[in-house]
């Protein structure tokens, strides 16, 4: 009913190119950080930061605009050679880009910048130029949005003023709506020296020579200290009414022809793209959209392949203006020399709304389940296996199968923007405790559904801080045994059997079993003396209330630390395992299921009713012989599985669906193992298969219930719960023996 | 039906389906009724309140069922397919409601509905919402809010 605020919609799609700008800019960073030194490198992060700007400057973002402007001002020096990216100013930039992020979001949400954020690191970018008033000036102006900047690509920054070509050819309308081509030209005059020039090619003979008509141009050379905008805005009032093209001249003009300007020079790179924007925007599009949508259009630089020229530049819908200009685009040298580039340069993509994309998985997981009813229907009506009809239903479940492994291939992401975030928790975390460490990413392009990558950010976060603070040493203890001062964080993922496993490593000291168990025992987790193996200990990490740390600092260590993670992740449907190395590190291995939308279960009865169990947490399924059942307590038995007791406990009780039966001899038993290594028996009445389901909620519709994770629609139409072990054994009664009549007198 | 009878159901009148829960008749707004549906066996839920029937598939989505005569007391037969299943949509959420059969859809003025009496003190009160009467019958609103199960309680 309400039609959505066009400068909303383009508003949003800013700050989501805001993101990707910003991607661009940590792995430039990044890149330079790892010793590319080229042009293009520092040309892409320039330009990030640039685009953001000229974005920030259309919607009015002023707190973005000032940082944004001091940044890419600190990065055109570095760009021009004049400033040498050492390792601290890399570490400065990259707390710059963290503080740019910060104001994005800021101004996406609306909310006001905390200035004491941002004057530190702004007064330290400032040190690197040295002096700001001149900017200062130089932002009132750059407050026109369609600024765009005029020294892109490799070309050298001049020394003198800059010259610029402009070529002005009136048209009948703008003599007719009363416009005089003189006072441009004094306007012009004003800001710089001017050289006009007028073209008398077009003047036909007086005999046909249309009286009202248009038939001179002009062509000026203007050195001017000014910037591009400010000569367009002389024609500002003329535009769609005349034929303006303004180009900089190079400034050590190689064929410097005033006849062909319209033909800019090679050298100039990829400059040319951007200076034919302008252009455009005064001859053929006289709409004042064109300024907002001018950010967007640079974004397609840093990310066009660098080997194809002739690329048509997607941002350019300009018709026939520009064609002699994009012969000129030529690749920058720096880029072809460059494979790397090359390698990371991004794909193309589609940027599509989550919702359509939430409906499209919703609608196969119904094709799934409509597949799985047809079957049993066909099953059912006794049709023989090599019919056509079961053949080609056989051929129905492959396709649906491929269909649902496609559709979620398209809510997969990689990992790498939060790699890149957690690269900035990394260096916040080692700035204020003053350790020097370093983050190694491995496997950014692994892709996991998105969901699991949003739910994973906070544990991970947790994680690599822990890592910071208590895996890697002090840097006298490191220096002293033998180590680089600088600490090593590796961040890795990849793809394992059907799961994605994530480690956080350190190089650090490893964990010092002897604290641990002191701490434990000092807080009575264990009793004392009790036999521990070293695995066993690593997890007692795992405890709620467990904290190694001696101080409670800012960033770990509030004793609230690795029960959360790992909640979070079984949650997840994920696991969590510590492996270490005294003196070598530790390693924190996570594994997780590729999406949250499909589970591998085992369907089993309990009390008449189907029921699905992860298969994850399955460790083997086996039947119960009568000697090996223990009674525990009045209504409790345990199950002796060769040299261990683990309780037993009955499905259908523990849901409330029966009574505890007297004898279980025969029954099929699943032995469920638990993250933290504690195991137990459920007894179900009948394994009926093994299969994948489609996840349903049941948060939305009813809320939580205890044991049940979800729901899920079975072959039949039936809906059948998952259950949810970890939930079912903490609220587990075990009772598996009537209570005798006894005891219930005595109750 | 003619544009008199429908200008003048959107003036004042408030239009309600009727049904049956054992031998007593209920009614609710017809504008929270998404659809009517036939019984399916609902698959139970574990320590859900008594009058939680369970849920059903409701084309690919997981429907809880509510018993209303567990719910507002009623003492009724087990279900059974001649039962009927409301489905309502509630405090943006979608409910089945399990009652004996769907039995009209009346329009009734506004000003024809009465509060119900202050003195009842079962625990019917505060399900109905108003009271009417149609053809010599009494037909309670039920107010479909308060049948909900209370979510602070089930997260507990």
């Amino acid at each position: 009913m309400t039609t959505p605020d066009p400068m909303a919609e383009i508003r949003a799609s800013f700050f989501i190119e805001c993101e990707e700008l910003l991607e661009a800019l940590q792995d430039g960073l990044s890149m330079i950080d790892d010793g590319a030194t080229d042009d293009e490198t520092v040309n892409v992060c320039f330009r990030a930061v640039h685009s953001i700007k000229g974005g920030a400057g259309a919607f009015g973002l002023d707190e973005l605009v000032r940082f944004a402007h001091r940044y890419e001002t600190v990065l055109d020096e570095v760009r021009g050679g004049r400033l040498a990216p050492d390792h601290d100013a890399l570490l400065l930039f990259m707390r710059a880009a963290d503080v740019l992020s910060d104001i994005v979001r800021n101004c996406r949400d609306g909310i006001v910048t905390d200035p004491d954020a941002v004057e530190p690191t702004l007064r330290e970018l400032e040190a690197l130029t040295g002096g700001s008033e001149e900017e200062e000036e130089e932002e009132v102006c750059d407050f026109q949005p369609m600024t765009l900047s005029l020294d892109l690509g490799g070309c050298e920054l001049p020394e003198a003023d800059p010259a610029y070509e402009i070529e002005f050819w009136p048209e009948r309308e703008l003599f007719q709506s009363g416009n005089e081509p003189l006072f441009l030209l004094g306007a012009l005059k004003e800001l710089g020296s001017t050289e006009p020039r007028c073209d008398t090619d077009k003047v036909p003979d007086l005999s046909e020579l249309d009286p009202e008509g248009a038939c001179i141009g002009w062509k000026i050379r203007l050195t001017t200290n000014q910037g591009q905008s400010e000569i367009e805005e002389v024609f500002e009032f003329v535009e769609g009414l005349c034929t303006l093209k303004v180009h900089k001249e190079d400034p050590v003009p190689a064929t410097g022809l005033p006849e062909i300007s319209g033909l800019p020079s090679l050298e100039q790179g990829v400059s040319d793209v951007e200076n034919s924007e302008p252009e455009t925007q005064s001859s053929a599009s006289p709409a004042e959209n064109s300024a907002e949508v001018a950010p967007r259009m640079t974004l397609g630089i840093p990310e066009a392949p660098a080997t194809t020229p002739p690329e048509p530049q997607p941002p350019q819908k300009t018709g026939a203006t520009t064609p002699p200009t994009i012969p000129s685009i030529k690749t920058p040298p720096a880029a072809a020399a460059k494979p790397a580039i090359q390698a990371t340069a991004t794909k193309a993509t589609v940027r599509v709304d989550l919702e359509r994309i939430e409906r499209l998985v919703n609608l196969v997981g119904e094709l799934v389940i409509n597949q799985a009813m047809l079957s049993q229907s066909v099953t059912q009506a006794g049709i023989p296996a090599n019919s056509p009809v079961a053949q080609g239903l056989e051929e129905f479940m492959q396709l649906t199968r491929d269909i649902q492994d496609s559709v979620m291939m398209i809510r997969a992401q990689p990992v790498k923007s939060m790699f890149q975030r957690m690269a900035r928790i990394v260096r916040e975390s080692s700035a204020s405790l003053d350790k020097r460490v370093r983050l190694v990413t491995v496997g950014e392009a692994t892709e996991v559904d998105r969901t699991v990558i949003e739910r994973l950010a906070d544990p991970l976060t947790h994680m690599i801080r822990n890592a910071v603070d208590h895996g890697l040493e002090e840097t006298e203890t490191r220096i002293a045994s033998g180590k680089s001062d600088e600490g090593c964080i590796t961040l890795s993922a990849a793809h394992r059997s059907g799961r994605v496993i994530i480690e956080v490593s350190d190089d650090g000291a490893g964990i010092n079993r002897e604290k641990v168990r002191a701490i434990a025992e000092d807080k009575e987790l264990v009793q004392p003396g009790q036999q521990l193996t070293d695995a066993e200990i690593d997890s007692l990490l795992f405890l709620p209330g467990f904290s190694t740390a001696k101080t409670v600092s800012n960033l770990s260590g509030r004793g609230v630390g690795m029960d959360v993670v790992r909640k979070s992740i079984q949650d997840l449907g994920g696991r969590v395992n510590i492996t270490s190395t005294p003196g070598k590190g530790t390693c924190f291995s996570i594994s997780l299921p590729l999406t949250l939308a499909v589970l591998d279960g085992m369907v089993v009865e309990a009390a008449n009713e189907t029921l699905v169990v992860p298969l994850g947490s399955i460790v083997e399924t086996l039947k119960v012989r009568h000697e090996d059942m223990r009674a525990m307590g009045p209504n409790t038995q345990v199950l002796q599985i060769r040299d261990s007791f683990v309780p037993l406990m009955d499905l259908g009780v523990e849901l409330g669906f029966r009574n505890p039966r007297d004898d279980y001899n025969g029954s099929v038993v699943l032995l469920i193992s638990l993250e933290d290594g504690t195991r137990s028996a459920i007894i179900v009445d009948t394994i009926q298969e093994q299969r994948q389901v489609v996840i349903k909620g049941l948060q939305d519709s009813y809320g939580h219930i205890p044991g049940i994770a979800a729901a899920t629609i079975l072959g039949d139409g039936q809906v059948a719960l998952i259950l949810d072990p970890v939930d079912l054994m903490a609220n587990a009664t075990g009772k598996t023996r009537s209570p005798s009549s006894q005891l219930e007198l005595a109750g | 039906m003619n544009e008199e009878s429908l200008t003048q159901a959107e003036s004042t009148d408030c239009e309600l389906l009727s049904f049956r829960v054992g031998e007593q008749e209920y009614s609710v707004d017809i504008m929270s009724v998404r659809e009517i549906r036939g019984w399916t066996r609902p698959t139970p839920l574990p320590h859900s309140a008594d009058y939680v029937c369970g849920v059903i598939n409701l084309r690919g989505t997981v429907l809880p069922i509510i018993d209303l005569s567990r719910r507002l007391a009623i003492k009724v037969e087990e279900a059974s397919e001649r039962n009927v299943i409301i489905v309502a949509h509630i405090r943006q959420q979608t409910v089945g409601l399990l009652v004996d059969a769907v039995s009209d859809i009346l329009a009734i003025p506004e000003s024809e509905m009465h509060p119900p009496p202050e003195t009842a003190s079962d625990n019917e009160r505060s399900f109905v919402k108003a009271l009417t009467i149609v053809d010599g019958r009494m037909l309670r609103i039920l107010d479909l809010e308060s049948v909900l199960p209370d979510q602070k309680q089930d997260a507990a």
